[in-house]
């Protein structure tokens, strides 16, 4: 890392709504002073600072961990602050809010959507306390394996906004909530894999999903869910095939 | 006005405060959450590391135990620590840690099943159980899927600006929702505080932008001290350039720190331990290599090499996958093939308000602290890695069922309904001078004068001189900002700035107590280092500072140590 602090002037088009006082949603232009090591979350910390106040966006670790501050970035689904402005090679940044969710104000969007059907698929582990060992349950570092990946879901509801099957049917489950099922499904602790299963392949479960990898391509943390939906599908198949072997 | 009632309103939706709401549902207390963002938000998800046990899994920590783990937090903490509170936290860490497992915590795993467990900094064993480097994202997600299992309901988008308080009793809060703008009211009999860090304080830290001491400040307004504030941790290894955590699991896996002439340099301070002596330890070594000139960058904004390239790549990929990742991002170097650029950054608050090993206050009855934004005291002078997350833990759990076995005896009381509506007209009136009046003064200004001031003068190596200078350079900050600082932007939604001009306001006050610990602490211990008084000096400061709210101002007093098991010693690593 060089210590060069040349900066450019990049111009960020910035989608502006206020429901509360405003009809139509409009836009306002800031300039903001860029250099290598800013991220988009840094430009909107300083025009909030130094040109107006009032553009809202949801913001907290500036790591990538904390899942706030999912946007659209000239068109394309990113985390604001891991996405640093230079490297974007553009003069002009356009930022909206994800799109689907209803918006709260400018960047901020109610994620109400997002989080019912992720409570909908029960996103805790299910099984009968009163056996538990003293110490910990064991779990193999390849059952591990299985799961890790989909424990790395951050909830930032990126790959619910762009699911086109989310877009035309309002009760389908989505990849988001799904991905979660598969981490509960596929843990070994879990007691419930039957119920899981019967709840995700309902209507408004996996078979919903027709495999245009959108979630995958807006997944900020490079996750899967498509997979993990069709993970869930083969598992619904060997159920099935269980019961009609009984 | 409608008014909103839970028994307990637990403030803060980091893992001090989902641990503790968990664990009074599970008292069949009536609680819910207040946050400013949404679950799984908080700054709880950014641990990196791990969480400290004795569990004996790693077939090095065969011999390890509660009094191992014990006195070497004690140590860690140069004594400063309160040992029968230590003793509690550490006597709890095994069920807790195997409770967040049993709840579904994704741990990695040992060959054989168990919790894998790796070496941290200052521990005798091997107790850090981690999941990858994303320990705290998958704890703090496990906490708040238990809540979710349990019903309780998390109240987001909103801001709570003042503790109401009557006769040295919890009323109730008020609260700004961002979404309506509007001020609301909440009654409860008893609050339970886990608003976490103060790193915003600084700016040059490892913290979320919601770690602005808002909610220390609150208490500290509302009649709690705020107790040892001096003590900040500066993690050795955060990013150059932004400051973002760099988990000292880097150094954990064998991760070796070297200068511009590429020596291990932590030969020379800590022989024993090297890379893996505690943080204040490493963290002014660090800065004494850039001082003399063997680090890189300026010696004002100086940096040092973390090298990882002799572990082999599977390691990191799998156990460092995420640092890896973010380093990646922000500098463009690959940490399997290159060093990356590290310096000491504001990580850790040790000091926060006073409450007491039942994470619970004698100065206002009904209210409870958990977590970073509270001061038990177990981490002293210095924290050791991987005992944050499990302070979290532990005493979130205390706190919430303390608080659900203090609000049974509780009677509702009569005038709390008057006393929120009385506070709510001084709030209102408060907010309408900020969206009417004109200043003169830019709050955004008066914090970047108030960083740079804590960066230079209350750093890793402090003196009377610029302590003086800084406390009073706060001071008139504080004036300033009282006598004219303005809000841009007068609208009353989802208003950012308007939370950052609140902060602002508390993150002053928070800072002249740092100031004034720090300053009338003439001794070295831990990472309070004055280069006018070397050495620790057990006779007059084996004691607590104490900072109360007294006509606008910092007032000290001082608190015994409480030692039980462990004399004071020299501490060497």
């Amino acid at each position: 890392m060089s210590d060069t602090k040349e900066t450019q002037k990049i111009t960020f088009k910035i989608k502006r709504f206020n429901p509360t006082v405003d009809y139509e949603p409009y836009w306002d232009s800031f300039k903001v002073d860029c250099d290598k090591g800013t991220t988009v979350l840094i430009a909107v910390q300083e025009i909030i600072a130094k040109y107006d106040g009032s553009v809202s966006m949801r913001y907290n670790c500036r790591a990538g961990v904390c899942g706030s501050c999912a946007m659209l970035v000239n068109n394309k689904y990113r985390l604001a602050c891991e996405t640093l402005v230079l490297e974007l090679e553009k003069k002009e940044i356009k930022l909206e809010p994800l799109p689907f969710f209803p918006v709260i104000k400018d960047l901020v969007v109610d994620m109400d959507p997002f989080y019912e059907k992720l409570l909908a698929i029960d996103p805790f582990l299910i099984r009968d306390h009163s056996k538990d060992p003293e110490t910990e349950i064991i779990q193999s570092p390849e059952d591990f394996k299985i799961i890790e990946e989909a424990t790395e879901c951050i909830l930032c509801g990126a790959c619910h906004s762009s699911c086109v099957s989310v877009w035309t049917d309002k009760n389908y489950l989505g990849p988001g909530a799904l991905l979660k099922a598969f981490r509960f499904t596929k843990d070994t602790r879990d007691e419930n894999t039957k119920e899981r299963v019967k709840r995700v392949t309902a209507e408004d479960g996996v078979f919903r999903c027709h495999t245009a990898f959108n979630c995958v391509e807006a997944c900020p943390k490079k996750l899967n869910p498509t997979e993990a939906i069709q993970a869930l599908k083969r598992e619904s198949a060997k159920q099935a095939l269980k019961f009609w072997a009984r | 006005m409608k008014i909103q009632r839970h028994s307990i309103l637990v403030v803060g939706s980091g893992l001090a405060g989902m641990r503790a709401a968990v664990a009074a549902r599970e008292n069949g207390a009536d609680v819910a959450v207040i946050s400013i963002c949404q679950p799984v938000r908080s700054h709880s998800v950014a641990a990196q590391g791990g969480i400290n046990a004795p569990l004996c899994n790693n077939p090095e920590s065969k011999d390890d135990s509660v009094e191992r783990h014990a006195f070497d937090t004690v140590k860690g903490s140069d004594y400063l620590a309160d040992q029968p509170a230590v003793v509690k936290m550490i006597g709890l860490a095994k069920e807790t840690v195997y409770e967040l497992e049993h709840w579904g915590c994704p741990f990695s795993r040992f060959e054989d099943g168990s919790i894998g467990q790796r070496p941290f900094g200052g521990a005798g064993y091997p107790r850090t159980c981690f999941a990858a480097d994303r320990t705290g994202h998958s704890v703090l997600h496990v906490a708040w899927e238990r809540s979710v299992k349990l019903g309780v309901p998390v109240y987001e988008d909103r801001l709570v600006i003042r503790l109401a308080v009557k006769d040295k009793k919890v009323q109730g809060l008020i609260v700004y929702n961002f979404r309506t703008g509007d001020l609301e009211m909440w009654e409860c009999a008893a609050v339970i505080f886990a608003t976490g860090g103060a790193g915003q304080i600084y700016g040059a830290t490892s913290n979320a932008l919601s770690c602005n001491a808002f909610g220390m400040a609150i208490a500290y307004w509302a009649g709690i001290a705020l107790k040892d504030m001096e003590f900040i941790q500066f993690h050795p290894t955060t990013l150059y350039g932004n400051n973002v955590l760099i988990s000292e699991a880097a150094r954990g896996e064998g991760g070796y720190l070297r200068n511009n002439k590429g020596e291990r340099f932590m030969k020379k301070y800590a022989p024993e331990k090297m890379e893996l002596a505690p943080r204040d330890i490493v963290s002014r070594s660090i800065y004494q290599e850039v001082l003399e000139g063997r680090g890189y960058g300026t010696k004002e904004n100086g940096y040092i090499h973390l090298d990882l390239t002799h572990l082999p790549e599977e390691q990191i990929l799998e156990r460092l996958p995420q640092i890896r990742e973010l380093a990646l991002i922000f500098t463009g170097q690959d940490m399997i093939k290159d060093p990356i650029p590290v310096q000491p950054g504001f990580h850790y608050m040790m000091g926060g308000i006073h409450v007491d090993e039942n994470c619970s206050s004698k100065e206002v009855e009904g209210f409870f602290a958990c977590g970073e934004c509270s001061c038990v005291s177990v981490h002293g002078a210095n924290r050791l890695g991987g005992n944050s997350l499990l302070e979290c833990a532990v005493m979130g759990k205390v706190a919430g069922s303390q608080a659900a076995e203090f609000v049974k005896g509780v009677t509702p009381s009569s005038e709390a309904k008057t006393i929120l509506f009385l506070e709510l007209q001084k709030q209102e009136a408060k907010l309408d001078q900020w969206f009417n009046d004109e200043g003169k003064d830019d709050p955004f200004s008066i914090m970047e004068e108030m960083r740079a001031t804590m960066m230079t003068k209350v750093f890793v190596y402090r003196e009377e001189g610029p302590l003086t200078e800084a406390l009073n350079k706060i001071r008139e900050l504080k004036k300033r900002f009282k006598n004219g600082a303005y809000l841009k932007s007068k609208v009353r939604q989802y208003n950012r700035e308007l939370e950052w001009v609140l902060a602002i306001e508390g993150m002053l006050d928070v800072a002249e107590v740092m100031c004034l610990g720090a300053l009338k602490r003439t001794e070295c211990r831990g990472c309070h280092w004055r280069l006018d008084h070397l050495g620790r000096d057990d006779e007059n400061f084996l004691k607590h500072t104490l900072a109360n709210y007294v006509d606008g101002e910092a007032k000290l007093s001082y608190l015994d140590v409480v030692i039980t098991k462990w004399e004071p010693k020299e501490r060497k690593y």
